[in-house]
């Protein structure tokens, strides 16, 4: 992980959509894992300040919030790329050779899974099965699946998600 | 909803539906569809992922473009099991099978076959043809033949997000029966009689469990749905829920009647989104027609269910951890008893079992207990599902009557080994379970002999391995997996993990000792007898296993440094044979470090000090001439 952070732009529309999310959950039992999921689908993350709403909002402390943060995987503290590059480690595609495809990915963005590239365009993830097992090695970039994928496909994946940007 | 109205539906879509039994034995085709053709389409994950949806758009055009909207159903159903080959589509009622359609196929199949009556054989399934160029029903296929589907009856067959298309299929008569012509006690005979047992890894008697549920007094309980399916290779509750998730709802209102509780919750593994989306389409459904809610079946009988995501964390498939994350809170298991049958979801008595449990229990309500007990072993009843994976030709999802031999599932529906590769052993259980090595292969598969092998059926990944895996390597794989899914609460499962890992990373990498060995098996007893929750206690599991049966690969790796099968960088050596090489410079051009060097038409060597052991260079030699070892 850099040590830089990534300083918090949280828009008011932002804030106003999560008072919701807030209001919607507050009576409800158990309501603070569904307003951490939304909240990470406002934001992208889940950065302090977000979590301080939260904790405002749901009238719990600070550090009970930021305990179910850092517990669940899918809750992230950092932002994510605007390209989440997923790499599925489930034991089908493992044994398929996944961990070659992980590699070649993180060699190609010379980035870590878990970073983030400076430009803020591509993430990596090592992920779970998504149980797409027939399918493997499985890379995902975002929604888009990737079945069935050789090392020498990478770059060629990679570079259609950066050609759209350019 | 009443039964008048139930059996009206069930009248007018049990013709429909029927016509798609083709993967059921025995099934009977019903007079009275109202369609001339019927194209079905496998919307579920894996087909999904391999194109699906575009196919379903090419025949949305091309029935336009024909002009046979009104003469043929279009039905998109859950999983058909022969993931491998997706996108699948299947046309009846001739119930032929086509694999791995594209949209430019879908054009030839519509004008052929649907419209030209021709089936179209160069694009059908090829087991499916024989070598008469015979078309074969899918019951006759290897992959089907021995196959009983039981949870799996309704996917592939309906349209999950049609609740007229379930009740066609005779559901929520389970539920109608239940709430009119039985008691609670009643029910829970029946599932005691049936022999069901959790689908999801410990195999507790469901009956058993439901009478605890029901025997503690309390103002208010629970029923919750384990669909957190964290077993890395198993995606059977996954693909209930996208292909059947009425028939959860059904089994869940059910065992909600005989506890006495009107609320229930399925928790969802988020990674699963068709799965979410179809279960609440579902929920929605059930709602407006009555069969969820106030006073079902106007009995008095209210139940209502809730869907909660999980957000990665495998420990929260442990069912005191689920039941903590429900509650909002970090998904740390809690020591038992109490048992969440006496003290569970917000501290009431809660029912907790997982999909493919529940899928069973509306069919043992409507064809009885010995109709159940009559499939499967004198302690295992009925079937499992088993997710078939990694180094085997038929990758899929398969269901089987218990005690059937891995020989039957790897050689007959598997397909076996592809490549004319040797099979090693098969992987069970996950990151609870263990490996049955090829000499046991004709081990009728149940509970109690799984645990006997030093395996257990876990939630049911099947992961075949071949020669080309390395058992050291494989139980690193796992161990890696519970180091980071630990949930660090109790020390003997946060800090043994860790510490095993350790010690198969310094085997792998070629400083492992023989006393290592007997630290790893006095570790692994100490987190089998004092961890917390399965998961611990389990997490040795991997690696005691293959140390018991293959311990000769352990040896390798420490006494003469090599590993067997080629895996472990650290012990591998890549050299080109002299005689063998052309000095074609393939190899020379792709290697990414420069390690390679020669001149043209001389042989080349590798340089062992640059050289990362990535193998590109043996991929990339036409000759032959370059060697691992």
């Amino acid at each position: 992980m850099s040590d830089k952070k990534t300083p918090f732009s949280g828009s008011p529309e932002q804030e106003k959509k999560l008072m919701k999310v807030i209001e919607d959950h507050k009576d409800q039992r158990g309501g603070l894992m569904p307003v951490l999921q939304g909240a990470q689908e406002i934001y992208g993350y889940l950065p302090l300040e977000v979590q301080k709403m939260v904790a405002m909002g749901l009238g719990i402390s600070l550090s009970e919030v930021y305990g179910v943060v850092t517990f669940y995987s899918q809750f992230s503290l950092e932002p994510k790329g605007k390209f989440k590059v997923s790499v599925c480690l489930g034991t089908a595609c493992y044994v398929k050779g996944a961990d070659k495809v992980l590699e070649e990915v993180e060699n190609i963005l010379e980035i870590k899974a878990g970073e983030c590239t400076e430009n803020g365009l591509f993430s990596i993830d090592a992920t779970r099965c998504v149980g797409a097992c027939g399918l493997a090695p499985v890379m995902l970039v975002n929604e888009d699946v990737y079945g069935k994928v050789t090392t020498e496909e990478v770059a060629g994946i990679l570079k259609k998600y950066t050609d759209m940007e350019a | 909803m009443n039964i008048e109205k139930l059996l009206e539906i069930k009248k007018e879509f049990e013709p429909i539906v029927q016509v798609r039994s083709a993967i059921h034995k025995n099934a009977k085709l019903v007079e009275g569809s109202k369609y001339r053709k019927q194209i079905v389409v496998c919307a579920g994950t894996g087909c999904t992922s391999s194109g699906s949806k575009k196919v379903l758009e090419a025949i949305d055009e091309g029935l336009k473009r024909e002009k046979l909207e009104d003469d043929i159903l279009v039905v998109k159903t859950g999983c058909f099991g022969l993931c491998a080959l997706g996108p699948v589509v299947i046309v009846y009622p001739e119930g032929v099978f086509y694999s791995q359609v594209t949209p430019e196929h879908m054009d030839r199949i519509i004008k052929e076959h649907l419209a030209g009556g021709e089936v179209v054989k160069e694009l059908l399934y090829e087991d499916t043809v024989d070598e008469n160029g015979n078309i074969k029903s899918l019951q006759e296929t290897d992959f089907y033949k021995k196959q009983h589907r039981v949870s799996l009856r309704n996917c592939g067959v309906i349209d999950p997000e049609i609740i007229e298309e379930y009740i066609g299929t005779n559901g929520y008569q389970a539920l109608y029966k239940v709430l009119t012509e039985m008691n609670p006690d009643q029910v829970i005979e029946l599932m005691k009689a049936s022999g069901l047992r959790g689908r999801g890894g410990g195999g507790f008697t469901t009956g058993q469990k439901w009478l605890f549920a029901k025997s503690s007094e309390s103002d208010q309980k629970y029923v919750c749905c384990n669909a957190d399916e964290g077993d890395p290779g198993a995606f059977m509750d996954r693909s209930i829920l996208e292909g059947d998730p009425h028939c959860i709802i059904e089994a869940m209102a059910i065992a909600g009647y005989t506890i006495g509780a009107n609320q229930g919750y399925v928790y969802v593994r988020a990674e699963y989104p068709i799965a979410v989306t179809r279960l609440q389409i579902a929920i929605d459904q059930a709602r407006e027609a009555g069969l969820l809610g106030k006073d079902i079946f106007g009995t008095g009988f209210d139940f209502d269910i809730e869907i909660r995501l999980g957000a990665g964390a495998f420990v929260c498939g442990e069912e005191t951890a689920l039941i903590t994350s429900i509650e909002g809170n970090r998904g740390e298991p809690r020591p038992r008893p109490p048992f969440p049958a006496v003290r569970g979801l917000f501290g009431k008595p809660t029912v907790l079992n997982n999909v493919e449990t529940y899928s069973n229990v509306p069919q043992i309500v409507l064809n009885g207990a010995d109709w159940f007990a009559s499939m499967g072993t004198e302690t295992s009843k009925g079937t499992k599902v088993f997710a078939l994976g990694g180094k085997i030709k038929n990758v899929g999802l398969v269901e089987v009557p218990m005690g059937i031999t891995l020989r039957e599932i790897v050689e007959e529906i598997g397909g076996g080994v592809p490549n004319g590769k040797k099979f090693k052993a098969a992987q069970t259980g996950g990151p609870s379970g263990g490996c049955i090595p090829a000499k046991n292969m004709d081990v009728p598969i149940d509970y109690d002999n799984l645990i006997k092998l030093g395996s257990m059926m876990g939630s049911g990944g099947l992961i075949v391995l071949d020669e080309d895996t390395c058992m050291v390597d494989i139980a690193k794989f796992y161990l890696e997996f519970t180091v980071e899914e630990s949930c660090g609460k109790c020390t003997p499962c946060r800090i043994g993990t860790k510490r095993l890992y350790e010690l198969l990373e310094k085997i792998t990498s070629g400083n492992g000792e023989m006393e290592d060995l007997d630290k790893i098996e006095a570790l692994s007893a100490h987190m089998q007898k004092s961890s917390l929750c399965a998961l611990g206690q389990t997490a040795a599991n991997p690696v005691i296993s293959t140390l018991h049966h293959f311990r000769d690969e352990y040896e390798a790796h420490i006494k003469d440094k090599k590993c067997p099968a080629g895996v472990c960088k650290d012990l591998l050596e890549y050299t080109i044979d002299a005689e063998k090489c052309i000095g074609c410079t393939a190899c020379k051009r792709k290697c990414p470090v420069d390690a390679i060097s020669g001149e043209v038409k001389q042989p080349h060597v590798i340089d062992q000090e640059k050289c990362i052991k990535c193998g590109v260079c043996m991929d990339t030699c036409k000759f032959n001439a370059i060697s691992r070892g």
